[in-house]
């Protein structure tokens, strides 16, 4: 799972650099996940520009992974494709987080 | 199985034999996506079928092959608009003999499990599950537009 993250300012940027997190990469996602957001941070933003695919296990990670953030910070999410959005809306996890259409407004708009 | 007797009168299906872990369903869906008729949907439909799949799929691992792999039968075939689905696996019977119903619970309490069976519940028609000679047979329909483009092409900007 190869997640490339950077310090922007005071946000921490995480890229996810796969085509899908799924059942089969779910866990070292969110194991990755808890290693990188160790670094201080005002806010945390994950690209997710490059993942064209999510399922309910790499969901259930993208929630995981909140929760480790709280309560201090949130987990902001930027650059959903079509069927990675899918997924956030029909199963109305897409009220719980902040979404932004790509990571450049992410960067402008504080979440 | 005398698949030429059906020939003339059920559209020709694709059939996909994949082995009961992570990886090999996940290499068993890019196969299948490849292929017609996944192929050639629209994108939108070809997103819906993935999400449905994979969560069916991975269900049959974690859940049916809990205690051990085995084998699993994808079937595809397209026909008036729908893509009829049918699964087929050697593993364990699903509890109480039925499909579960897929609630997860409020998003606000950051649930992070149980979507499976809602995505599948809502995105699918047809929904059936069956129990027989040891095998569970799991058959739905999926919407299927076909794509003017090739699949897989990406939009010019």
């Amino acid at each position: 799972m190869q997640l490339k993250s950077a310090m922007n300012g005071t946000t921490l940027v995480i890229r996810v650099a796969e085509d899908r997190i799924d059942a089969a990469g779910a866990i070292q996602f969110k194991e990755r996940m808890r290693d990188l957001i160790q670094l201080a941070s005002q806010r945390v933003i994950l690209d997710l520009g490059q993942v064209h695919f999510l399922d309910s296990s790499g969901l259930g990670a993208v929630v995981a992974v909140m929760k480790l953030l709280a309560p201090d910070r949130k987990l902001e999410l930027a650059g959903l494709t079509p069927t990675v959005a899918k997924v956030f809306r029909l199963t109305r996890m897409d009220s719980v987080f902040t979404i932004h259409p790509a990571l450049a407004e992410g960067l402008r708009n504080a979440g | 199985m005398r698949a030429d007797d059906l020939a003339d009168t059920a559209p020709a299906e694709a059939r996909f034999r994949l082995t009961a872990d992570a990886l090999s369903v996940c290499d068993g869906l890019r196969q299948a996506f490849s292929a017609e008729p996944l192929l050639s949907l629209s994108a939108e439909d070809r997103g819906t079928a993935e999400i449905v799949l994979a969560e069916v799929l991975n269900n049959v691992v974690e859940h049916a092959y809990a205690a051990g792999g085995g084998p699993i039968l994808l079937a595809l075939s397209l026909g008036e608009g729908l893509l009829q689905c049918r699964v087929e696996d050697e593993g364990a019977p699903m509890p109480g003999g039925a499909l579960p119903a897929g609630r997860p619970g409020d998003p606000a309490a950051l649930p992070e499990g149980g979507f499976g069976w809602h995505l599948i519940r809502l995105l699918c028609q047809g929904l059936r599950y069956e129990r027989a000679g040891g095998r569970n047979l799991l058959s739905f329909s999926l919407p299927a537009e076909r794509s003017r483009g090739r699949a897989g092409d990406c939009p010019r900007s």
